[in-house]
């Protein structure tokens, strides 16, 4: 595609999409506490805007470091797991069950367990974007072809050397695959957390607009998120391009 | 130097076969490849050749009978180059995980680019060169292990009819400039004639060395020379082939 309708093409169905819900909110009567209409939520941005932002920080915060500590952790995780079958075979079980914990019944033992410091949100979100950074690390592992570590042991390369040379070049494409589906989850699992309990972040906010029926607010909270994990996937895609180019060439030269 | 010695051996895998029984790989298979000797190996698919290899790169073990070789170092069917790394780099991995630092790695592969048709291709990456080109490099990253035997598993195999026959006409002039005991092994008569001082022919599984034809010819050669025809059919038959 070219340049132009790329960012064409999906401001204009953005921009649908928006017609739509304005014309629906305005017209079908539905309550608007329920569901404001876009115009109302463009207006809480412009007014809230100082309050949205500081909020913002701190939840964009919490989900950086939350992310980076995922990523460490679950590249790490996903080497050894990789290099010792034992250990995958018995912790993959385990790990795929750490997906399934519904965040809103840890949360609370989490605040009680950490406080209301951004501890527990970083548990949160390292939980959430754990599990995709390990899995998709552990298939690009497990994508290096099987003769490769043969060749390597008549070359008398060491496992360190091995690891150091080959494994972990032929991770990273895992490592970048893996953080972009962890920044969009850690989105939401950040608000989450700020939820069970906070005294700031866009979780927070909501918990505040809601009740108060200030939806638009929560809403204008919405689009913030949106566009933060867009643009964090966006970089991603970038750092990816620039960092493991050949993750998206054809495996060899056969075509050539 | 001994070169190789295969004796008598046996090799099976244990419920790799159909409804889970065992797999004969080799059976009673000897093969001798003597210091600077260049010995083919030909044979149906999966009649054990890799097993072989893997033998005498000491990648396996045998049930029975004994392997003795000089170190020697793998070169497999698919070039196996890094795809994030340039085509020196990839051919002085086998001096980088040995521990030479990074720098002299290179400086002791930039050489034998120069020697082997690679000049100007060092920091092209593997995806940038050609199914040739690429066997070149990884044929460099084999002979910088330095290991005084080279095992090659079907090193064209994946190359087209006219690639493969340039390389053949490559590799016989880099074996004559750097000799090595060399164990090929190949499904393609033409190039084991063409290339080898000695074809040994093995049967289907379990595989064991069924003929040994001495390919006493000057070289070059040329797949279209009668010596070479009248060999290839000779080895062609024993494999059984209808003539």
């Amino acid at each position: 595609m070219n340049r132009a309708p790329r960012i064409l093409a999906p401001l204009a169905i953005v921009l649908a999409l928006l017609a739509a819900w304005e014309s629906y909110a305005l017209y079908s009567g539905v309550d608007r506490l329920i569901l404001p209409a876009p115009h109302e939520v463009a207006q809480s941005l412009w007014n809230d805007r100082s309050l949205l932002w500081e909020d913002f920080t701190v939840t964009a915060g919490e989900v950086l470091l939350g992310v980076l500590v995922a990523d460490i952790a679950g590249f790490a995780c996903a080497i050894v797991l990789h290099r010792w079958l034992t250990l995958r075979i018995s912790f993959y079980p385990l790990l795929i069950a750490s997906q399934t914990i519904p965040i809103v019944m840890i949360a609370p033992l989490l605040v009680v367990w950490l406080g209301f410091g951004i501890a527990p949100k970083l548990v949160i979100i390292g939980l959430v974007s754990f599990f995709p950074i390990v899995v998709t690390t552990l298939d690009a592992l497990a994508r290096v072809d099987p003769e490769l570590p043969k060749l390597l042991r008549t070359l008398d390369a060491s496992r360190w050397r091995t690891l150091r040379h080959v494994e972990l070049p032929a991770a990273l494409p895992g490592l970048f695959s893996g953080a972009k589906i962890a920044v969009v989850v850690a989105v939401i699992g950040a608000v989450f957390a700020e939820w069970a309990g906070s005294s700031s972040g866009l979780g927070h906010l909501f918990q505040q607009a809601i009740p108060n029926l200030d939806t638009a607010r929560a809403y204008a909270a919405v689009v913030i998120l949106s566009a933060f994990a867009i643009t964090l996937f966006g970089l991603l895609t970038l750092a990816e391009r620039l960092i493991v180019p050949w993750a998206h060439e054809p495996p060899d030269g056969r075509n050539r | 130097m001994d070169g190789v010695a295969v004796d008598g051996v046996e090799r099976s895998f244990r419920g790799r076969g159909r409804r889970g029984g065992d797999v004969v790989a080799l059976h009673g298979m000897s093969l001798r490849a003597a210091p600077g000797e260049i010995v083919a190996v030909v044979g149906a698919s999966g009649c054990g050749k890799s097993t072989l290899l893997e033998l005498i790169c000491g990648l396996q073990a045998p049930d029975a009978g004994s392997v003795h070789a000089d170190p020697a170092v793998l070169m497999p069917q698919r070039d196996l180059l890094l795809p994030w790394a340039s085509a020196l780099d990839n051919a002085a991995l086998a001096l980088r995980v040995r521990g030479v630092p990074p720098g002299k790695a290179r400086i002791e592969a930039v050489p034998w680019f120069e020697r082997f048709g690679l000049g100007g291709f060092e920091h092209a990456r593997p995806a940038e060169l050609s199914g040739g080109m690429r066997q070149r490099v990884a044929f460099v990253r084999t002979l910088l292990a330095g290991k005084p035997v080279l095992a090659l598993d079907e090193p064209f195999a994946a190359l087209d009819a006219l690639t493969r026959q340039e390389m053949q006409g490559w590799l016989a002039r880099a074996l004559a400039e750097e000799p090595r005991t060399v164990v090929l092994v190949t499904h393609d008569v033409e190039e084991a004639v063409v290339l080898a001082d000695r074809v040994v022919v093995m049967s289907p599984r379990p595989g064991r060395a069924v003929a040994e034809l001495p390919v006493e010819l000057p070289r070059p050669r040329h797949r279209t020379d009668a010596a070479v025809v009248a060999l290839r059919e000779r080895a062609l038959e024993a494999l059984g082939a209808p003539a």
